[in-house]
């Protein structure tokens, strides 16, 4: 077709697909019964929930006492988890809208799962603020409804207020998106079932056939969701630090928190896409849609993001330093060197340290590594959200009232609980959905499929042989077909 | 949106290039295509069918700036008329507080309402029973279908030399 793609670059499918193999090749996981390794997760994931379902129930029976919260350190791992997994979902609508809108090709290998991804995460971090509020039953508070309890309205000048309405907002339409981009690939999967399944599957496609007409506006709502998405994505994240910034404790009170959230966002969240894709793309075997590149072009974002956070760490010290301010420097101080500097350790150590490996390419395609490193980020940043929390609020201005904090029980469970809310929706999911944007993918194959690639440029011995080696481990002869075949 | 029922001739293509081609050389010869349908967007299509583009983002805009409005001004009567509270010293009309929630709600407006106007002008929803010509079409084949309800023996033919000269796989007469 009509784009032009540059020749050096590697092609985003493998293996001489026709439409109907990728068809075949992402559809399939949903109509094979379910796998030994699906299974066992599922059950784990299972017990994890209903475990975390136990854990909530009874924290909301006997209230937020069951919590090792105190007076001093009001927020503590409900927070902290909250903001991890809010961070987490934000690399779906990144890589989903705002590579949409730069025209990233490569995204339609991975968008699916990362907004699914995101979907599921923003539904654990939402649970946190829920159960915090102590008495869940008045959760309508957060409501601006008028007068029901005398004619007080919420306060709209509150970020935590703002954080109702970007949470939700952002939730509804990270949904609305992910949905319509399913709703074609529903309806490839219902015309290839009967019985039941098709029964199913037209009720989940809405009927779709794939209109000329249809397609246009479909590309036209996508187009728009990504562009209203973007700035949405980066003001979910602005808002949570406002939680934080627009407060007066040393250690919170800081302008540069919205950049370095939204950066610390992308980088969690990217970490997490690579952790699920890796074990995904082996397990459906979908390594020739979601391929090296994929993983190297995640890894770059990884070591963007987290080369970000780190400057905005260091930032955070020199200010604090330079402002004079001794709150301020103490609250750096005892955050580096005191009672919760192992946190701090594993904060700078995973966040900025880990993911400077991946300057190496040899280590940035490597799947092992990669997988390491997505995890050594999460923890990371689980600890950083920990670190700015707790050990901010553990030593406040009044040394009579400083405090130590470990999590109860009830909290490890609900954080576990999470987990288990989290892979069972997922793993729910990839049992229902393609993994993979059928529709999108087809619509990039003839730019970057690899039959096409290499044959456009007239000659075959153009091919990169760099390029075959470093995926040989991952589909072996494929790249030794016929690289002339052409439609 | 629902009509009597309709005879459709439709024709299968393996490549979106021969679907490209033989919507050419129906506007050539001034056939009237009922519609295509297709596994994904084929770029270059709507201009051939003459489809002016879609008017779904005017739409959303207007949704939009019905978002901003709700809760600019929604914010504004509550803290300026309905009950008037002094928050930390900031004035009853605090604008910059008002930005965040002004700007979510514009996006969750423009957004619900965008893809349920689309939803509904293209007539589906959950339960909406999709009429299939073929099972292949939402796999890997492109579909030209031609209302055959009233037309001539001249039209037919031309239908079916059309499909012919571009290589349809398929060939199918369906009343829908």
């Amino acid at each position: 077709m009509s784009a032009v793609v540059s020749p050096i670059r590697k092609p985003l499918i493998y293996g001489n697909k026709t439409y109907h193999q990728i068809t075949e090749d992402i559809c399939s996981p949903t109509e094979k019964a379910p796998t030994r390794q699906w299974i066992i997760g599922f059950i784990v994931a299972v017990t994890l929930l209903s475990f975390g379902v136990f854990c909530i129930l009874w924290q909301i029976y006997y209230g937020v006492v069951v919590w090792n919260l105190n007076r001093t350190i009001g927020w503590g791992y409900g927070i902290t988890n909250f903001v991890w997994w809010i961070g987490i979902g934000h690399a779906g609508t990144l890589i989903s809208a705002i590579l949409l809108l730069f025209r990233q090709k490569w995204r339609t290998g991975v968008n699916r799962a990362a907004e699914a991804m995101t979907i599921f995460a923003v539904i654990c971090a939402a649970i946190f603020p829920v159960i915090h509020v102590g008495r869940i039953w008045m959760l309508f508070y957060f409501i601006p409804l008028p007068n029901t309890r005398g004619p007080l309205w919420v306060n709209f000048n509150s970020p935590l207020l703002w954080d109702v309405f970007a949470i939700s907002t952002y939730f509804t339409v990270s949904l609305l998106f992910w949905y319509t981009g399913l709703v074609p690939d529903f309806a490839t999967i219902r015309d290839r079932a009967s019985g039941f399944r098709r029964k199913m599957y037209n009720v989940l496609s809405f009927g779709w056939v794939g209109a000329a007409k249809h397609w246009q506006r479909f590309e036209s709502l996508c187009l728009v969701l990504a562009g209203l998405a973007t700035p949405l994505v980066l003001s979910v994240h602005t808002i949570v630090s406002f939680d934080f910034a627009t407060s007066v404790i040393p250690g919170w009170h800081t302008t540069i928190f919205p950049p370095y959230f939204v950066a610390g966002a992308i980088f969690s969240g990217f970490a997490m896409v690579q952790t699920l894709m890796l074990v995904t793309r082996k397990a459906l075997k979908l390594e020739d849609y979601i391929t090296i590149n994929h993983i190297e072009s995640m890894n770059k974002v990884i070591v963007l993001t987290g080369s970000i956070v780190g400057v905005a760490y260091l930032s955070e010290l020199f200010i604090a330093w330079y402002s004079g301010a001794v709150y301020e420097q103490f609250a750096f101080a005892n955050r580096a060197a005191g009672i919760y500097f192992w946190a701090y350790m594993g904060q700078m150590g995973c966040n900025v340290l880990s993911p400077q490996v991946f300057w190496s390419r040899k280590i940035r395609t490597s799947i092992w590594w990669t997988f390491f490193i997505s995890i050594f980020v999460n923890i990371g940043m689980w600890f950083e959200r920990f670190v700015i929390i707790v050990t901010s609020l553990a030593r406040d201005f009044l040394p009579s009232s400083w405090s130590y904090y470990y999590p109860s029980w009830n909290e490890i469970g609900i954080y576990l609980g999470t987990f288990g809310i989290f892979f069972t929706f997922y793993l729910i999911f990839v049992r229902i959905a393609p993994v993979v944007a059928i529709a999108e993918v087809k619509a990039i194959h003839k730019l970057a499929g690899n039959q096409y690639r290499f044959s456009n440029q007239g000659d075959e011995h153009h091919e990169p042989h760099g390029s075959t080696s470093l995926i040989a481990d991952d589909n072996e002869s494929d790249n030794q077909d016929d690289h002339s075949h052409n439609h | 949106m629902e009509s009597n029922k309709k005879e459709i001739l439709f024709g299968l293509f393996d490549d979106e290039t021969q679907l490209l081609a033989a919507v050419k050389e129906a506007n050539n010869q001034h056939l009237n295509i009922d519609d295509v349908y297709t596994p994904f967007p084929v770029h270059g299509l709507d201009p051939l069918l003459g489809l002016s583009e879609s008017r779904l983002h005017i739409a959303g805009f207007i949704y939009g700036m019905i978002g901003t409005l709700t809760a600019f001004l929604g914010m504004t009567w509550v803290f300026v008329s309905d009950w008037p509270i002094i928050f930390g010293g900031k004035p009853y009309w605090p604008v910059p507080s008002f930005i965040p929630i002004t700007f979510e709600l514009t996006v969750l407006f423009s957004a619900i309402g965008m893809t349920v106007t689309f939803y509904t002008v293209c007539g589906l929803g959950p339960g909406v029973k999709a009429k299939t010509l073929h099972d292949r079409i939402t796999d890997d084949k492109f579909c030209i279908a031609f209302d055959v309800s009233n037309t001539t023996d001249e039209d037919n033919n031309a239908y079916h030399s059309l499909f012919s000269k571009f290589g349809a796989s398929h060939v199918e007469t369906k009343t829908m």
